[in-house]
């Protein structure tokens, strides 16, 4: 069932995080073209296994495009030519008989490779414990309809929370900022009334993305177009917002 | 044959749980820091498990194989979560909920615990919502409900199709707060390899660190399994990749009794499998049930494309059968239907699979409103298949999703080995034969906020616990057992790859231990896992050494596998009636619904493990007082 098509690989191999990396060429043949992506490295990893060679590792899990582990640079851009979708969406009547693919991890200082396309993404997580959270003790929470939320700004709120986590958006910027997912979350916390008494998280939280190494935003507006889940960078600008006030404000 | 005691308090159901809370010991807060507790998983239940208990202050110690505990598989719950709010003043209560989840069970859950859900899916709504997740909400502000299955009431929280992604999102960022404040120790890319039990006692595990390949030895005061569910024996599934069934299988071969392992669930709207690379199956909401009408034609072999087949020729076949319940009817039924209609060759071309259709829906409410309710699940449908849902109606079949048997637990979530307890989809307790569709993230959420930060300090509160230190020849002996079988996994060097071998055990039991089961296929598959699992251990491939290495993962998984499903397989032989997802073809009505045996099988089974030889049989007696017994209909 459906047609084949045969692609040549550049696949990024790198054993660990101190090996200097490179690239290995592989052959793709007969793919069938409603295999998604990951399928298709599957195919490939079933055959460099039965060759006792190790498999191209690669973080993945849900394969429904919501758990956030997925993603690579498909031939320079973060999870492939169609937009709004991972890597794990991605399938290959996307891609022509005779492409050549060139696949690499996300690359940024503060992603480092831990080996092929693996990258170790634990930044994102020491930036949320520095504030991405409304501290509520299990218990203590009031009535959830005692307080109405403004449909619109429930909207733009879930839309800002709708971020994977996956940070294609820092290997798509120039300046490998993590501006995007992390005012993804202040937005998502600033725009309902139960974030506003911690609304100083936001100095913490840019703070550590700082320590982190991430680089600034200069506005490139890589992220969005890169963002599988389509986050906007207006979140970045109320970001800023948010951070200029809250410096300001005792 | 072993009988077992739930530990449920006495008194009138609705009353049990208060009186329960009030009668348990209690731990000093003072004294709670010097309390460690291990918690493994960081799904809806661990991670809620690990904020709470980490608020209340013990020294809490989390495991995830994942990089980050957001990736953990609630993130991908789609639907809702139930609540018996009765926003919508549509006749729901505590009483209705409970009433619902026992009878969609089909009568094979404990009626205390189920009870316990229902008192605290309320709380579960008031808590999210302070956190910040944010629900649908309607125009005025206040939070929107909408339908699901086995319910007439709308009571079904919602996100978007992304509502485990909000939940998880919720409980993850608690869980941060508390590794920031340290209550919470977070260990990533730290897989349970083994369950260390001293004294009779779980007194801590064994994990992998998954970028070194270093095993560690890790003691604690009581060991919490929050690790899901085991529904990727069948190796095609909605699952994640790395779903598997192992800390819940140590923790069985160290004692822990198994419970109900055949009740598993095909949930009945997931996109057809295409090919042998498959390597998933993609689910599709059950809200979309709501809107979406699902129909075969009427005549078998009409391979019509489905706009040229006329309204007089196509079956609506559940609008039909169960006129009350309609499409909504619960998802075993709406499964097993679809397999009927297929076996009668009445699935699409000829194929596995049925319509589920929009375009009345579309017709009625307009594109706008149908792409606002379910506008990513379309986006999804198409990705995956090509073909857009707005114009065709979109083509679906059941797939295995969801494992109501899991580890034996009494009242307190306390395992059949003292200081082990288990939560969320890992345990057994609360769906029965057939979960209710968005029950699933209430119980995990149930489980981690509102259970176990009462009776675990009740279990603390009630034994005197010994230190334990990691030198401990219970250490020892299962540090070395897991080094053994890693060694012994990468020294095989066959000729097979590790999916190979989980691809032949998935259609084994997915053929005889499936949507339907009888007695010659159960003794087949028995027949037959083993011989499988022989030729794994001899002739399996997994190359590379014991450092990082996912395929040595892999491996490891599906090597419990194959021993559980011969568990699971034993499980659906020894239980000779049908009941929810148990669907023994010999025990059927007349209209060919599932047929219980009351009076010889209302009971929980839970399995003891038996060094490799038959598991042993002990059971839990369930007494429906406040839900009589009846045979289900949703006629």
């Amino acid at each position: 069932m459906g047609e084949t098509i045969t692609l040549t690989l550049k696949v990024w191999r790198q054993k660990n995080a101190s090996d200097a990396g490179h690239f290995e060429i592989y052959k793709a043949k007969d793919i069938n073209i409603n295999m998604s992506f990951l399928e298709m490295l599957d195919v490939i990893n079933d055959t460099l296994t039965l060759n006792n060679q190790m498999p191209i590792a690669f973080d993945h899990d849900c394969r429904e495009g919501i758990c956030g582990s997925c993603g690579a640079m498909v031939n320079g851009v973060a999870h492939g030519p169609v937009s709004g979708v991972t890597l794990c969406q991605l399938h290959m009547r996307s891609f022509s008989d005779g492409d050549t693919i060139v696949i690499e991890p996300f690359r940024a200082k503060s992603l480092p490779v831990i080996q092929d396309l693996v990258i170790d993404r634990t930044a994102f997580d020491r930036i949320i414990a520095k504030g991405g959270y409304i501290s509520v003790k299990t218990g203590s929470a009031p009535e959830a309809n005692d307080t109405p939320i403004k449909k619109k700004n429930a909207d733009s709120s879930f839309d800002a929370a709708a971020c994977i986590g996956c940070s294609a958006c820092v290997a798509a910027c120039p300046n490998a900022s993590a501006s995007l997912f992390v005012s993804a979350k202040v937005a998502h916390l600033a725009l309902l009334p139960q974030g506003h008494a911690e609304k100083k998280r936001v100095l913490a939280m840019v703070d550590q993305m700082d320590e982190e190494g991430f680089g600034g935003c200069s506005n490139a507006y890589q992220c969005e177009s890169a963002c599988p889940k389509s986050i906007k960078v207006e979140n970045i600008a109320r970001m800023n917002r948010e951070y200029i006030k809250q410096k300001v404000s005792k | 044959m072993g009988k077992l005691k739930s530990n449920e308090p006495s008194g009138p159901v609705e009353e049990k749980w208060e009186k329960h809370k009030f009668d348990m010991k209690l731990v000093n807060p003072a004294n709670k820091r010097k309390i460690k507790i291990i918690v493994v998983g960081t799904g809806l239940a661990g991670a809620s498990a690990s904020a709470s208990l980490g608020e209340l202050g013990y020294n809490v110690h989390t495991f995830t194989y994942h990089e980050s505990s957001r990736r953990a598989h609630s993130i991908a719950a789609q639907g809702g979560i139930n609540a018996a709010k009765n926003y919508c003043n549509d006749g729901d209560s505590v009483q209705r909920l409970f009433y619902d989840t026992v009878k969609g069970g089909d009568f094979r859950a404990r009626e205390s615990n189920v009870h316990r859900l229902a008192e605290n899916s309320v709380k579960i709504i008031d808590h999210c919502v302070a956190q910040g997740v944010p629900f649908a909400r309607e125009y005025g502000g206040l939070l929107d409900n909408r339908s699901f299955g086995g319910a007439q009431v709308s009571r079904t929280f919602y996100a978007k199709g992304q509502t485990g992604q909000q939940l998880l999102l919720g409980a993850y960022q608690a869980m941060m707060k508390e590794v920031e404040r340290k209550t919470v120790t977070l260990h990533t890319r730290s897989e349970m390899m083994d369950l260390v039990v001293v004294d009779g006692k779980a007194r801590g595990i064994i994990t992998r660190n998954l970028l070194t390949g270093e095993l560690e030895k890790h003691a604690a005061d009581a060991v919490i399994l929050a690790t899901g569910g085991y529904g990727n024996v069948f190796y095609l599934s909605t699952n994640a990749m790395a779903c598997n069934v192992t800390s819940t299988w140590r923790a069985h071969k160290k004692g822990a009794f198994f419970a109900n392992p055949c009740y598993t669930q095909i949930h009945p709207t997931c996109i057809p499998v295409k090919g042998d690379y498959q390597s998933k199956l993609t689910l599709m909401s059950e809200s979309l049930r709501n809107d979406g009408r699902v129909w075969v034609p009427k005549a078998a072999g009409d391979h019509r494309d489905p706009q040229d087949i006329p309204e007089e020729e196509r079956d609506y076949y559940l609008e039909r059968k169960y006129p009350s319940f309609g499409n909504l009817v619960p998802r075993d039924l709406a499964s097993r239907n679809a397999k009927e209609q297929t076996d009668l060759g009445k699935g699409i071309k000829g194929g596995l699979a049925v319509y589920l259709d929009f375009e009345d829906s579309i017709n009625r409410l307009g594109k706008d409103t149908i792409e606002a309710r379910y506008g990513n699940l379309f986006d999804m449908y198409q990705q995956i298949t090509g073909t857009n849902p707005y114009q065709s109606p979109m083509m679906i079949y059941p797939a295995v999703h969801y494992t109501m048997g899991g580890l034996w637990v009494d009242y307190n979530l306390e395992s059949s080995i003292p200081g082990l307890h288990v939560l969320g989809e890992a345990n057994f307790s609360d769906h029965g034969a057939n979960r209710l569709g968005a029950s699933a993230l209430m119980q995990g959420l149930s489980d981690g906020y509102f259970v176990i930060p009462n009776t675990i300090g009740h279990y603390f509160g009630s034994n005197t616990l010994g230190k334990v230190s990691t030198d401990a020849p219970e250490f020892d002996q299962a540090i070395n057992d897991v080094q053994e079988r890693i060694q012994k996994l990468i020294s095989i060097k066959g000729s097979k790859t590790v999916d190979h071998f989980h691809r032949e055990l998935g259609l084994l039991v997915w053929d005889k231990c499936g949507m339907a089961r009888d007695k010659a296929g159960l003794k087949e598959a028995l027949k037959r896992i083993p011989e499988i699992r022989a030729e794994f251990w001899d002739n399996v491939s997994v190359p590379g050494d014991g450092q990082f290495n996912q395929t040595l993962e892999k491996a490891g998984r599906v090597a419990d596998f194959l021993e559980f499903g011969e568990l699971m397989c034993q499980d659906a032989l020894h239980r000779e009636e049908s009941c929810g997802g148990h669907f023994r073809t010999e025990h059927q009505t007349k209209e060919g619904e599932a047929l219980r045996n009351d009076d010889d099988f209302c009971f929980v089974s839970a399995w003891e493990y038996n060094d490799g030889k038959k598991a042993k049989l002990n059971t839990e007696d369930l007494k429906f007082k406040d839900v009589p017994l009846s045979q289900r209909s949703y006629k």
